[in-house]
């Protein structure tokens, strides 16, 4: 799975942060995904908790929440709007498989609604981010 | 914050060298000197890993004759599949080589996913494809992949030369390192790189009208003056090696 990569990058991140803030005890992590990417949050859950099994001892006490951020799009030839929510049930697996590992081949596999147009803008609900890190100095 | 951008590295460190092919010009041969680049490499027992960063005008699986479109294994990541002993990775296995109409900040996610979760195994050498010009890849690549070298290519045309060098003149002002120009498909009375480049130049390689025919074969491609000149370029090998 490739969830343990991002799983990977946001503990590889909170230990940057804990070392540039000078933390000894790491106590929330707050991340956001994209619903584009996607991803299980119980699959990317287990894999946090594997990564953080080889983290030092500053997250012993952690607590990771996660939130997925719905992803929408909006038309730039019509200006139509819409949600992936609404059109995600027409695409085949390989389709979705292919959005999961690159969220960007959305605009191989999705066209505006209205107009058919490849050309939109994702304007929310991709990528992943780490919105907050809590922690004791 | 974007939690990829502090793993890209760590992706990378099993990696000697990290080298984009790139110039300022569309159709001057990149993905040629490119897939090339990697067969010759793969072709002396050097491990040799392939990146086509070019999404919207992605080649490099026409030149190395990939037909059959699947997805990457995954292991803790994805892991680059090999073709004719190169560690390769496309976009085309993801969309089956349809069109991929992008606009700079998909490809910009699009790179920075695919830089994140890529388990590249032990290499010598991953060379990147690039798209033409300095647009949203090149500035990509520069942020994200510390050490990254250039190489350039350009071909025997004044338009070609100027926006080449126009290219390099940005690199060098962002201090990228720059291996080296080589000027693609010459003809034996027309050379410009030699003079606009004096510094880096490294050579030529002659139009090979062998080179059509040889297109989705290992073993023809191999055969081709192209592959025998990159074998040669000695400049490039002496400061890959």
């Amino acid at each position: 799975m490739h969830e343990w990569a991002l799983a990977d990058a946001v503990i590889t991140t909170a230990k940057k942060v804990a070392k540039e803030e000078n933390l000894i005890k790491v106590t929330e992590i707050v991340v956001k995904i994209g619903e584009l990417q996607t991803i299980s949050r119980e699959i990317f859950e287990t894999a946090l908790q594997q990564v953080l099994k080889d983290a030092p001892d500053l997250f012993n006490e952690v607590t990771c929440k996660l939130e997925i951020e719905p992803a929408g799009f909006k038309c730039m030839n019509c200006g139509h709007e819409w949600l992936f929510s609404d059109v995600k049930k027409n695409l085949d697996d390989d389709e979705t498989e292919s959005i999961h590992f690159i969220p960007e081949t959305a605009h191989v596999f999705l066209k505006c609604p209205t107009c058919k147009s490849p050309d939109f803008e994702i304007v929310k609900g991709r990528g992943i981010w780490v919105d907050s890190i809590e922690g004791e100095k | 914050m974007d939690p990829r951008i502090n793993v890209v590295e760590k992706r990378l460190e099993k990696i000697g060298k990290v080298i984009a092919i790139a110039g300022g010009k569309g159709g001057i041969g990149k993905s040629t000197v490119a897939s090339l680049l990697a067969l010759v490499l793969a072709d002396s027992n050097q491990k040799v890993g392939l990146l086509d960063l070019d999404f919207t005008g992605a080649s490099t699986h026409t030149i190395l004759g990939l037909e059959d479109f699947h997805f990457p294994d995954e292991d803790e990541g994805i892991i680059p599949p090999k073709l004719h002993g190169i560690s390769y990775i496309t976009i085309t296995n993801f969309t089956q080589d349809h069109a991929t109409p992008l606009r700079g900040q998909d490809i910009t996610n699009a790179i920075l996913e695919l830089l994140a979760i890529t388990r590249w195994d032990e290499l010598d050498y991953l060379i990147i494809d690039m798209p033409p010009g300095i647009n949203d890849t090149t500035l990509d690549i520069i942020r994200l992949i510390k050490k990254i070298e250039f190489c350039i290519v350009t071909t025997p045309s004044k338009i070609t030369t100027k926006v080449v060098k126009k290219s390099v003149e940005l690199l060098q002002e962002l201090n990228v390192s720059i291996l080296g120009v080589i000027e693609n498909m010459t003809y034996p009375t027309i050379h410009y790189a030699k003079e606009a480049f004096p510094k880096s130049y490294l050579g030529t390689i002659p139009f090979d009208e062998t080179y059509e025919n040889a297109i989705g074969d290992k073993e023809k491609l191999l055969e081709t003056s192209i592959a025998n000149t990159l074998r040669n370029f000695t400049v490039i090998c002496d400061k890959m090696c």
